[in-house]
């Protein structure tokens, strides 16, 4: 139907694009740890030995686990397997609260106690109206 | 096979439906606007800021197929020689990079009041940044280069360094953590946005994609009318 010429133009195509596909993929999965934006408690538990730099964890803000005494904050970090406490004086945003997704940013003390230096709001996927909400959490 | 494309034919079609596309492009906005910012219910949890997503998640949405369209259009161009698919990857390009870059402003706009940050180099906010800059790269082709058929294998292999960006965009917050949240909306399982918010976020999809199509329609008829000028230069 088509030229030959059209055929071998379509392969080139095909072939850098495949190339591409499978370069950007290695490259990716060889980054995957400067790629990730936070880390969550249970990689931190694996973690060997603790650096010294700044690093991002996330998770779930524990549920009553939040105490706020004079100007620090503290409170715990789950993902439902591990936790890890956190310590942080400075300013929270809006959407901090229990049970809701949180990202923060500072420096690992040991493998279960890490002082921020900010708090990081993370939102989920869930959009609704206080209405529905309220019928949800009646159920 | 590309009888469709007869100049003659297409102009017509480009130099009138502009108004058309305006007209529709004005009353769905109208409506999607009204919609998003008056009748639809603000959020349990960031109370009015949802409403930004309005704004920002169309214009991610249109950024990014009309990405891809411009590499489909760009590709069959390049396989079928044929100038006229790469003069609609032209015409295409400008406003996939207005929404793109409308899509990073609003997404700044937003994270400040509810991560409490502006700006955040995770998977799918620095993804998308590289996406409009492969948008700039494409557009700059177009302008740096002299000869046509420089520019039409250089704009293609762009498009092709591009495009592996397009599903690293969208799988990015599944497959990394990232601080942006996960997609809402799901074609197979059931979406975890209330309805009452998606439906102006699907009017408000409609009116940015006949926005991007009356440029294009605009911009396509200039360069017909380009082609018509010079007149030796045949389709």
């Amino acid at each position: 139907m088509y030229g030959r010429k059209v055929k071998l133009r379509f392969l080139f195509i095909l072939v850098i694009l495949i190339t591409l596909i499978v370069t950007t993929f290695l490259i990716l999965k060889s980054l995957r740890e400067n790629v990730v934006y936070f880390q969550s408690p249970s990689e931190i538990k694996l973690l060997t030995e603790i650096d010294k730099s700044k690093i991002r964890i996330g998770g779930m803000v524990k549920k009553n686990s939040i105490s706020i005494n004079s100007n620090e904050v503290s409170f715990i970090i789950s993902d439902f397997k591990n936790e890890i406490n956190v310590t942080y004086s400075g300013a929270l945003p809006n959407l901090f609260a229990e049970e809701k997704g949180v990202v923060a940013e500072g420096f690992l003390k040991d493998r279960n106690f890490f002082s921020a230096t900010k708090i990081l709001a993370k939102h989920d996927e869930n959009y609704m109206p206080p209405e529905v909400k309220e019928a949800l959490g009646e159920k | 096979m590309f009888k469709l494309f007869e100049p003659n034919k297409i102009f017509k079609i480009t130099s009138t439906a502009p108004k058309y596309v305006l007209f529709l492009f004005i009353i769905v906005l109208s409506i999607g606007l009204v919609e998003a910012l008056v009748i639809s219910p603000e959020d349990y949890k960031q109370s009015d800021a949802v409403r930004i997503m309005y704004v920002h998640v169309p214009a991610a949405w249109i950024s990014l197929g009309i990405f891809s369209s411009i590499t489909f259009f760009s590709i069959c161009g390049f396989v079928f020689r044929n100038k006229n698919f790469f003069l609609i990857s032209k015409s295409l390009a400008s406003s996939g990079l207005v929404f793109n870059i409308v899509a990073l402003v609003t997404g700044s706009i937003w994270g400040k009041p509810t991560w409490g940050t502006w700006w955040a180099w995770d998977a799918r906010i620095t993804s998308m940044l590289i996406l409009a800059l492969f948008y700039l790269m494409y557009l700059i082709v177009w302008r740096i280069y002299d000869k046509e058929e420089k520019v039409y294998k250089i704009s293609t292999f762009v498009t092709i360094l591009g495009i592996i960006n397009v599903p690293i965009i969208k799988y990015s917050v599944d497959w990394w953590n990232t601080l942006h949240q996960p997609a809402s909306i799901n074609i197979l399982s059931k979406s975890s946005i209330h309805s009452s918010m998606l439906y102006p976020l699907l009017l408000m999809t409609a009116a940015f994609a006949l926005f991007s199509l009356l440029i294009f329609l605009m911009k396509y008829n200039t360069e017909l009318i380009k082609i018509k000028n010079k007149g030796l230069d045949r389709l």
